[in-house]
Parts: C-alpha cells; sequence; structure tokens
C-alpha cells in the first residue's frame, strides 16, 4: 500500500505536531517447526500525530495494536519484532538511542500491566525512580502530594507492588507518570479496576498535564472516559486507524459517526445498546488486501474486498470507508 | 445449590482487617454483582471463596459441606489481571488443557484462534488472554464463576461476545456467577442481583457488608436482549 499523507485537520490549531508517526508498520518474526520464519504484520501503514496542549483518545479492537505502538514509541519493543517507518518529535528523527534518551524522562509511559511494577523493588522507590541523590527529598515530598491527591496511604511507600490491590497498583503507575517531568505521556489504559472517584481524579490529571502543554495518549476501552477529556479520537481495527472521529459525533445511536466499526464498538457500550456483533477481528494472515472491516461489515460491497480504503476526509474527521460520504 | 462465605473475617495484617464479618451467597445459576471503593477488599473475598486464601476467619462451603482441597476445584476465580495467572514459561495450548481439554466448541465461542495456542503467554494481548482464562474455568466441573473485572482489559464489542458467551455457558451448565465490576451499566445489564462491600473508614472502623441492599429496585432489565 502506498504511504499516505495525512494533515490533521480536526486539531485546527495549525501548530506542528509534538509526535508524527509516519507510515509505521510492525511485525514479530516467529519460528514455527524448525527453522521456518513467519513474519505476523501487526501495524500497517500507521499516521498518527499528537500535539502539544491536546489529549489524543486510542480506542478500539483488543489485540489491534495499541500497547504496541505505544512500545514502538518508548522503544521497547521485544527484539523478534521488526518496525519501519518514521516517527519524529519535536521535528527530529526519533531513534532507539533517542528513544532510550528521552524514556521516563520526557516521554513517559504509564503501562497496561501493573507487572511492569518492580516485584523487589518498594513502591516509593519506583515512584521517585531515577532521580539524582540531591533531588530525592524533593522528590519525595512530591510522592507525599501525589499520593494524597490519589488517596494512597503514606506507607504505601514501603509497600511491596504484591501488597497493593489491583486499584492502588493503578494509582501508583499514574502517579509514577506525575511526577516526572514527562512532555508526551503515554497512558495505555490506566484507568480500569478504578472506582468513580479514583477515575475522575486520574482524567483531571491528564487533562491538567495537557493544559500545561504537554501532549496526552490516552490508549483506553473507556469510551465514556474518553469523551470526556479528549480533543480527538482515533478508532484502531487489525493495526489499522479506521476514523479519527470528533467527541461530539459519539451521540445517541451513533449516526453521526462515519465507520461501520466505531458505530458498533459505540452501541456495544453497556451503557448503549449492549449490542453483539458477530464475528472477530481478523489475524493479519487472514487479510485479503481489502478493508480490514470487510468480514464483518454489513454495508461492504464487492469493490471493497480489492483495495485497501484510503483514509478520507469526510466532513470533519477521517475515515477508511468506501461506502461513507 | 448454593455457594456460601458465612462471617468471613480477614486481615493481611493483624492491625488491619480488611474483611469483618461478611457474609454472602451465591446460588446456581445466579448472576450477582459486587461492586465497592478501590481497596475494599473485593477481590480479596474473591481470592477466600474460592480457595486462594486461607488464613481466614469464618466459613466457606458449598451446600454445607467445606470445599473439596483435593479435587477440581469447582469454584473457579479469573482475576483483573490475566497475565498474572498463567505461567510465564508455558505455552498456551498447554496452560489451557492443564487438567482436562477445552472442546473447540468453547474455544470458538471466546474467539480464540487457533494459531494462538502455540503462543507464549507475553505474546498475546491483555483482552486474549483473558478469553483464555474463561475457556479453561467454564468446564463442566465448574458450579461457580468468580468474575473479577474479568472485561475491563476488552473492548466493548468483545465485551459483549464475552458476556453472552459466559452467561449462555454458564446457563446451560447451571453455574453461578459472581461479577466483580465498577461498571454499574455493564452490571445493571448482566446481573440479577447486586451488592456492595463497603469500608467505613472512619479511625480504625472497618468493614460492613451491606447486603443485597443496593439500589436493587432500579436496577433495570437484564440481559441477554
Ligand atoms: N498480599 C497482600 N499483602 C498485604 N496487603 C494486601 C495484599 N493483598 C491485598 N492487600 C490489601 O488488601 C486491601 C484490599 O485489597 P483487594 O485487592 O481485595 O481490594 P479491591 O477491593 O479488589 O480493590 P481494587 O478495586 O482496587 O482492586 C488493600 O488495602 C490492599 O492493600
Ligand atoms: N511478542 C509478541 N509476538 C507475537 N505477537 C504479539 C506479541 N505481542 C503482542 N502480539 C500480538 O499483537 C497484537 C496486538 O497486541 P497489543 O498491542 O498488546 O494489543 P492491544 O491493542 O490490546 O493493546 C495482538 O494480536 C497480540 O497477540
Ligand atoms: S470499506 Fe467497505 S467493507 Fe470496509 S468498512 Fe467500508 S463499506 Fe465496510
Ligand atoms: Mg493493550
Ligand atoms: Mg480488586
Amino acid at each position: 500500500m502506498k504511504s499516505e499523507v495525512m494533515t490533521n485537520i480536526i486539531d485546527g490549531s495549525g501548530s506542528e505536531a509534538l509526535l508524527k508517526v509516519r507510515d509505521l508498520s510492525l511485525s514479530f518474526f516467529q519460528y514455527t517447526s524448525g527453522l521456518r520464519q513467519t513474519e505476523l504484520r501487526i501495524i500497517s501503514n500507521m499516521n498518527l500525530e499528537a500535539y502539544s496542549g491536546e489529549v489524543l483518545a486510542v480506542v478500539g479492537s483488543s489485540g489491534s495494536g495499541k500497547s504496541l505502538l505505544a512500545h514502538a514509541i518508548l522503544g521497547i519493543l521485544p527484539s523478534n519484532s521488526r518496525l519501519s517507518g518514521s516517527m519524529e518529535y519535536k521535528g527530529q528523527s526519533l531513534t532507539q538511542e533517542k528513544k532510550e534518551e528521552l524514556r521516563g524522562k520526557e516521554i513517559s509511559l504509564i503501562p497496561q500491566s501493573t507487572t511492569y511494577l518492580d516485584p523487589l523493588m518498594r513502591i516509593s522507590d519506583q515512584v521517585t525512580g531515577s532521580v539524582e541523590k540531591k533531588d530525592k527529598g524533593l522528590m519525595r515530598e512530591r510522592q507525599r502530594d501525589t499520593f494524597q491527591r490519589y488517596n494512597l496511604r503514606p506507607d504505601v511507600g514501603k509497600m511491596l507492588p504484591h501488597e497493593l490491590s489491583g486499584g492502588m497498583a493503578r494509582r501508583v503507575l499514574v502517579s509514577t507518570a506525575l511526577m516526572s517531568s514527562a512532555e508526551l505521556i503515554i497512558a495505555d489504559e490506566p484507568t480500569p479496576g478504578l472506582d468513580e472517584r479514583s477515575l475522575d481524579e486520574t482524567l483531571r490529571y491528564f487533562k491538567d498535564m495537557a493544559k500545561k502543554g504537554c501532549a496526552v495518549i490516552l490508549i483506553t476501552h473507556d469510551i465514556e472516559a474518553a469523551l470526556k477529556i479528549s480533543d480527538r479520537i482515533a478508532i484502531f481495527y487489525a493495526g489499522t486507524i479506521l476514523e479519527e472521529a470528533r467527541i461530539e459525533d459519539f451521540t445517541n445511536e451513533g449516526e453521526n459517526l462515519r465507520h461501520p466499526y466505531t458505530r458498533a464498538l459505540w452501541n456495544a457500550l453497556p451503557q448503549n445498546r449492549f449490542q453483539k456483533m458477530e464475528g472477530h477481528q481478523p489475524m493479519q494472515d487472514e487479510l485479503n488486501g481489502g478493508c480490514v472491516f470487510f468480514e464483518r461489515c454489513s454495508i461492504r460491497t464487492e469493490d471493497c474486498s480489492k483495495d485497501i480504503p484510503q483514509l478520507k476526509r469526510i466532513g470533519e474527521g477521517l475515515v477508511r470507508c468506501n461506502n461513507v460520504s | 445449590m448454593y455457594l456460601k462465605g458465612e462471617n468471613i473475617s480477614f486481615g493481611y495484617r493483624k492491625d488491619d482487617l480488611i474483611l469483618n464479618n461478611v457474609d454472602i451467597s451465591l446460588g446456581s445459576g445466579e448472576v450477582l454483582g459486587l461492586v465497592g471503593d478501590s481497596g475494599s477488599g473485593k477481590s480479596t473475598l474473591c481470592k477466600i471463596l474460592a480457595g486462594y486464601e486461607k488464613n481466614y476467619q469464618g466459613t466457606v462451603s458449598i451446600d454445607g459441606k467445606k470445599m473439596p482441597s483435593n479435587a477440581y476445584n469447582p469454584v473457579q476465580l479469573i482475576f483483573q489481571h490475566p497475565e498474572k495467572a498463567v505461567n510465564p514459561r508455558w505455552k498456551m495450548k498447554d496452560i489451557l488443557n492443564e487438567g482436562h481439554v477445552v472442546s473447540q466448541d468453547v474455544l470458538s465461542s471466546f474467539g480464540i484462534k487457533t494459531s494462538w495456542l502455540e503462543r507464549w503467554p507475553n505474546e498475546l494481548s491483555g483482552g486474549e488472554l483473558q478469553r483464555f482464562a474463561l475457556a479453561r474455568a467454564l468446564s463442566p466441573e465448574t458450579k461457580f464463576l468468580i468474575a473479577d473485572e474479568i472485561t475491563t482489559m476488552v473492548d466493548a464489542i468483545t465485551q459483549v461476545q464475552i458476556w453472552e458467551s459466559i452467561l449462555d455457558i454458564a446457563e446451560k451448565l447451571n453455574i453461578g456467577i459472581l461479577v466483580v465490576s465498577h461498571e454499574k451499566n455493564l452490571l445493571k445489564k448482566v446481573c440479577h442481583e447486586v451488592i456492595c462491600l463497603s469500608r467505613i473508614n472512619n479511625a480504625g472502623l472497618y468493614n460492613e457488608l451491606a447486603f443485597r441492599d443496593m439500589q436493587n429496585a432500579s436496577l433495570g432489565g437484564m440481559v441477554p436482549e
């Protein structure tokens, strides 16, 4: 597929993106029987931008490559992976060395799995992280404030990760990012298992970070949470962005949403119709060169199986579908 | 058949009771929701009911009988974090079929692809791993399923599919389900009834189970729609 040059129109600010992902593809190599190597493609020709001052929500199918996109940006992919395409951060090429240099400092990840906490290290040491000795005191003070804000008792600092409940571990991870001086924050499902109060607090924090000038990428299945604080929403499916929609379009039965997948996702929410859709996201080897949503699409036409539809601008959104206008 | 926890008290530390005289009862075929603040002890209660945590006071029984300790556990627990429940050094097919063989029907109803069986746990996304955990837990010997925040890691469409499969299998096998979730909208759709575990947090005065009192009346229709 030809790469698409895509300028962001929903943003409207006209400013330069803090992070630009261009034509990114990601594959894994696996040895099957003996020495036969197979390539498994996870992300295909993806384009994405994150702007300072903005929250970009990434929602979509489980296993669509959201976490791996985050890992690609952070430079923490496993060794059997291969990345192509390019990334730019502040107008400069984001190489592996650069990623390592910025990781945990300018670019911060709140990982999806709480197993990222070091099981043998006390919480406060993980939260204050790799700061210089002279700053330790200051960091401890910040930790006290942050913990208080997240309703974590001071003695949590002395605990080991296995002593925390799921929601507490989650809040510890968020605190860790809050205490760094990151300019790009990537939060990979930071809210599951949080009760309402912690959820609202966490969302407010992301919004505050954006207001302070950070770019925030919020990966989440909680569309309602995304709608509360995001400026744009990108919908992922099978390693592809199918739609970039406006917040206002998520209403009623989803009639303003353009892509049939986005609409189905919206109608599947328990607060909406809790409506089921048959079938499953295809593996890359099940794709036949057409639209990735073809098998499950109720408005498909013959053409849809021939070429991958281009991401095109419709109204104020971007949609990858032949049959919407 | 009833799974009952009676007068359950438990603390990880002596001076800090997490659960204080909690009573809970789950019948066959029943779908019971459990809500409560973060850290209120929901997961702890789940572990006790499923026999993972032994140092508690009170009794857990099925129809008045103590739980069998050597046989297949009739109370299956699915965790909040599926990656913690699997041995990272086993392939998915070995994890899946440990103890009993999972039927192809169950695999496909949870959308598990055959090629995933050859993978290691760290090669699957969170939502994919969770579907394995469920397929393994819903065996014919299972009498009760304890689902601790099991679909927070998947997208909404997969969530409906998973719950439809669970409710379908559970109905056929007459399994009782305890559903822990912070998502009230989901509980409204899948549960017959919802209870709340609340930790009254004034100066060391802890738990109280507001038993079966949570807005029963306001809970709307249940699935399957
Ligand atoms: N192994 C352990 N050692 C010490 N304390 C523990 C341990 N496991 C849990 N706790 C504590 O027990 C309390 C209840 O934990 P539990 O996981 O049951 O909460 P929960 O209600 O499920 O919360 P959440 O919704 O955040 O997951 C928490 O205060 C937690 O710190
Ligand atoms: N190390 C790996 N080797 C092979 N496949 C992987 C690996 N890690 C993840 N995958 C696959 O990549 C896809 C995307 O994973 P992930 O980014 O974790 O999904 P999600 O969007 O749910 O966060 C999934 O199908 C998953 O099975
Ligand atoms: S391109 Fe065709 S198959 Fe794909 S979503 Fe649009 S109508 Fe459906
Ligand atoms: Mg993920
Ligand atoms: Mg819990």
